[in-house]
C-alpha cells in the first residue's frame, strides 16, 4: 500500500462503459429497441480517444478489454494499491453530446443505474457523480432527484463545454436542485462539441483540444461568477475536475481587476471573484500542469492564497504521472493532508465529514 | 483601472523615463478621412452597406462597452471629435507628458479587419495603412504604423505585407485575436511567411469577430466576460501557432501578443509542455518543447497590467516570462489605460526598468532610443 495515500479520497476516477450492450439491460423497451434497431454502436466521444496515451496509463491497460472497464481492475490497480477510503466515479460517456434530449435523458438514467449495479454495489469504497442530460435542465432535475435518494451519489456531473456558458440561467434549475440536496456540482473536462472547442474555432490536433480544456474552465468559471450563480445559490459548491489549477491565480487577478472596473454591469456580484472562488469552488489535483521546478510549484501554491482549494485526484486511468507520484514533491505535511483527506471530506458532505 | 478624468498638462510629469508604448489606438474621426485612399467603389460600399462583421449590430460592438468606444472620457479632444482621432491632442495628452519616444499604432474597428466581404476587407485595410502612414507616422516620427491585413485571406494579406516592406513608417503586421479559425492554421501561413521574409514582427491584438462563440461552450452574456475572455482566446491561438509548428516552419518569425494581459503565459507554457510530451506522436513536425518555442519567438505587451494582491507575485510572473520579452503598453486612449508612472507596483532594477519600458521594444522594432 502506498503509505501517504492511506485514507485519502480520490475525487476523480473514470470507470468506462465497456460497450453499449452493457447499458441495454438498464434501458426501457423503447430506448433498448432504438439502440438495437437504429444501430447505435457507442457514445464514446472524441474527448478521450481510447488509444491516446493520455486516455489510459500503460500499466493500467489490460489486454482484451477497455481500460478501467472492470471493477476488479480498479480494485487491484487503484483502491487496494493506494489504500483510498473513497474514490468518486465520474463516467465519461457521450450522454451530454446527444442532440435528442430524450435520448440523452434515457442514456443518463441507464449509465447511473449501470454504475450502481456494476460498480457501487460491488465495492463499498466507490462513490459516484450523477450523470445528467445537461442539455435539458428539466430532465436533469428529474434525474438528480431520482438518484439523490442513494447516498452513494455524492455529486452532480456536468461537462465544461455544453450548449451555453454554465452560468446562464438556463442551467439554474440544476443548481437549485443540487444545492437543495447538498450535492456539489462537479464540472469535468469535456465537451458536447456543439460549438468549436476553442474560442477561436476548431483546432487541427487532439493535443490542442486537450490543452483548450483549461481555457474552457476559465471561461465557464467567469460565467458562473458573473451571472450570479453563487449569489443566487450561496451554499452551492462547484468542483472543477481535470481542469489543471496552475492557471487559477492569474485568472483570478484578471477577473478581480475587470470586476473592479466593470462591476456596474453585474451588480449582483457582491464580492471579489477571488473571494467567491475561495468560498464556493474547488479543483481536483490531476493533471498538475506544473512549472519546471518544485520551488516554482510551491510558489504557485502560495499564489492560490488558500489551502482549501485542491482535492486529491488520480484521474485514473488517465495518464498524468507514473507509479504513485500523484502528489507534487515538497508540500508541507499539513497541506498534503488537506488535499488528500480534509478538503475532499469538507466538500462532499455525503462522505461523512472528517475521517 | 479606474477611468481617469483629470487632464494632465504637458510636461507635468517630470519623474518619468522615456517609454515605448506598444499599443496606441489612433481613430478615424470621420469616414471622409479615408476617401483619398479608398476607391470610389469602396467608398460607396461603406456608405451603402456599412462595415459588416460576423455579429448582429451595424452600429456598435457585439457587447456594449463600459463607456463610449471603450475610451477614457478625458481622451476626447476639445473639438469634440473621437478619442485618438487628433494627433495634436494625442501629443499633448499622452506623448509629451508620458515621454513616449516610440509609439506603435494599432488601429481598431472599423479598420477593415474582419469585414465579411474579403475584397472590401483588403481594400479597407490598404486604405487604413495609407491613412496611418500619411496622417500619422509621417507627421509624427515617434509613431510607427502596423500593417493591417485582411487576415482571413492569406494571399491578399501577404501581398499587403510585401507592399509595405521596407517602408520605415511600418514596424509590424497586425492581426486580431478573434479570427475565423485558430491562427496557427495553414490558411494564415502566407502571412507568417511574408512577415518573416520582410523582417516584420506579427502582433496579435485582442478583439475582433471570428463568428465563433468566445467560449468553447457558447456565447456568454456580458462584456466583462468578453473582456476577460480575450486571454482565453490568446491562449488558444498561441497554442495553435505552437502546435501547428509555425515557428518551425518560419524560424525568423516573431509574434507579439497585445492587450490580453500576460500572467496566463507561464501556466499555458507549463501545460503545453506536459501534455505535448505525452501526445507528441501526433505532432512529429515539432522538434522542440512548446515553452522553448514561446521563449524564443513570443513577446508580450503588459497592458492590462496584472494586479495580484501581493505585488511580489507580479515579479514571479515577469521572471517566468523573461524580462527581455516584456513590452510596456498603455492602450491609449482606452478606458483601461495603464499609466506608466503607476501601473507597476513592484520595484524594478534600472536594467529591468529600461528593458521593460523601452529597450525590449527598441530592439524588437529596430528603433533605438532617440
Amino acid at each position: 500500500m502506498a503509505e501517504p495515500y492511506r485514507g485519502c479520497v480520490d475525487c476523480d476516477i473514470h470507470p468506462s462503459v465497456p460497450s453499449i450492450k452493457a447499458l441495454l439491460p438498464y434501458m426501457p423497451d423503447f430506448w433498448h429497441d432504438t439502440v438495437v434497431q437504429r444501430g447505435i454502436k457507442a457514445l464514446d466521444t472524441i474527448s478521450y480517444p481510447q488509444n491516446a496515451p493520455i486516455s489510459g496509463r500503460p500499466d493500467w491497460r489490460v489486454e482484451g478489454r477497455k481500460t478501467a472497464s472492470s471493477v476488479e481492475d480498479v480494485q487491484q490497480q487503484l483502491l487496494d494499491a493506494w489504500g483510498a477510503d473513497y474514490a468518486i466515479c465520474n463516467p465519461l460517456y457521450g450522454v451530454q453530446a446527444l442532440l435528442n434530449v430524450d435520448m440523452g435523458a434515457a442514456f443518463a438514467q441507464a449509465v447511473n443505474d449501470w454504475l450502481v449495479k456494476e460498480w457501487l454495489d460491488r465495492d463499498e469504497r466507490l462513490r459516484a457523480s450523477i450523470v445528467i442530460p445537461m442539455q435539458a435542465p428539466d430532465l436533469a432535475v428529474e434525474e438528480i432527484n431520482r438518484c439523490a435518494k442513494d447516498p452513494r451519489f455524492v455529486q452532480v456531473l456536468m461537462l465544461v463545454n455544453g450548449e451555453m456558458p454554465l452560468g446562464r440561467r438556463f442551467y439554474w434549475p440544476i443548481y437549485a436542485t443540487a444545492e437543495r440536496h447538498g450535492l456539489p456540482v462537479g464540472i469535468h473536462a469535456g465537451s458536447s462539441y456543439h460549438h468549436p472547442v476553442t474560442p477561436v474555432g476548431w483546432p487541427s490536433y487532439y493535443t490542442e483540444d486537450y490543452l483548450a480544456q483549461s481555457q474552457a474552465f476559465q471561461s465557464q468559471l467567469a460565467s458562473l461568477i458573473c451571472e450570479g450563480v453563487f449569489t443566487k445559490y450561496p451554499a452551492l459548491h462547484v468542483v472543477l475536475m481535470e481542469s489543471g489549477f496552475t492557471w487559477l491565480p492569474s485568472f483570478l487577478w484578471r477577473l478581480d481587476k475587470v470586476w473592479r472596473g466593470l462591476r456596474m454591469e453585474v451588480p449582483w456580484v457582491h464580492a471579489l471573484p477571488s473571494e467567491i472562488v475561495r468560498k464556493n469552488v474547488r479543483l481536483t489535483l490531476q493533471p498538475i500542469d506544473a512549472p519546471p521546478t518544485a520551488e516554482q510549484l510551491n510558489r504557485v501554491m502560495d499564489q492560490l492564497e488558500s489551502d482549501r482549494l485542491l482535492l486529491f485526484s488520480t484521474d485514473y486511468p488517465h495518464w498524468h504521472f507514473d507509479g504513485t507520484a500523484a502528489m507534487p514533491e515538497g508540500l508541507s505535511p499539513e497541506l498534503a493532508r488537506r488535499i488528500l483527506v480534509d478538503n475532499p471530506r469538507a466538500t462532499y458532505s455525503r462522505l461523512g465529514g472528517q475521517a | 483601472m479606474n477611468v481617469q478624468t483629470q487632464v494632465r498638462r504637458a510636461g507635468a510629469a517630470s519623474t518619468k523615463i522615456a517609454i515605448a508604448d506598444c499599443d496606441i489606438h489612433p481613430c478615424v474621426g470621420s469616414p471622409r478621412e479615408l476617401d483619398p485612399y479608398l476607391a470610389k467603389r469602396w467608398q460607396q460600399e461603406f456608405a451603402t452597406f456599412g462595415s459588416r462583421f460576423r455579429h448582429a449590430f451595424s452600429g456598435g460592438p457585439q457587447y456594449p462597452k463600459g463607456q463610449p468606444d471603450a475610451h477614457r472620457r478625458d481622451a476626447r479632444p476639445p473639438s469634440g471629435a473621437k478619442g485618438g482621432s487628433d494627433l495634436g491632442f494625442m501629443r499633448e495628452q499622452h506623448l509629451i507628458p508620458n515621454d513616449v519616444r516610440l509609439g506603435i499604432l494599432n488601429p481598431l474597428s472599423p479598420s477593415g479587419q474582419g469585414f465579411q466581404n474579403p475584397e472590401f476587407s483588403a481594400a479597407y485595410c490598404t486604405a487604413m495603412n495609407d491613412w496611418q502612414k500619411y496622417n500619422w507616422a509621417e507627421k509624427e516620427p515617434r509613431l510607427k504604423a502596423s500593417v493591417l491585413v485582411p487576415y482571413e485571406d492569406g494571399a491578399a494579406s501577404a501581398a499587403e505585407i510585401r507592399r509595405r516592406a521596407g517602408d520605415p513608417a511600418f514596424v509590424q503586421v497586425l492581426l486580431l485575436s478573434r479570427s475565423a479559425e485558430p491562427l496557427g492554421q495553414r490558411r494564415y501561413w502566407p502571412i507568417y511567411e511574408a512577415a518573416a521574409e520582410c523582417g516584420l514582427p506579427v502582433a496579435v491584438h485582442a478583439f475582433g469577430y471570428g463568428g465563433t462563440p468566445i467560449t468553447g461552450g457558447g456565447w456568454p452574456s456580458y462584456y466583462i466576460e468578453e473582456v476577460s475572455g480575450h486571454a482565453q482566446c490568446c491562449q488558444a491561438l498561441l497554442t495553435s501557432m505552437v502546435i501547428e509548428g509555425i515557428f518551425e516552419r518560419f524560424p525568423g518569425l516573431k509574434v507579439v501578443m497585445v492587450e490580453a494581459g500576460f500572467a496566463w503565459l507561464p501556466p499555458l507554457a507549463w501545460r503545453m509542455d506536459k501534455h505535448w510530451m505525452r501526445l507528441r506522436q501526433e505532432t512529429p513536425h515539432l522538434k522542440r518543447k512548446p515553452s522553448e518555442c514561446i521563449r524564443d519567438h513570443v513577446w508580450i505587451a503588459t497592458q492590462p497590467m496584472e494586479e495580484p494582491d501581493r505585488p511580489e507575485f507580479l515579479r514571479d510572473t515577469f521572471e517566468w516570462i523573461g524580462w527581455d520579452r516584456l513590452l510596456f503598453a498603455t492602450d491609449y486612449p482606452h478606458w483601461d489605460f495603464d499609466d506608466p508612472a503607476q501601473a507597476i507596483r513592484i520595484k524594478l532594477s534600472p536594467e529591468e526598468r529600461l528593458g521593460l519600458f523601452y529597450n525590449n521594444a527598441a530592439e524588437l522594432y529596430g528603433q533605438p532610443l532617440q
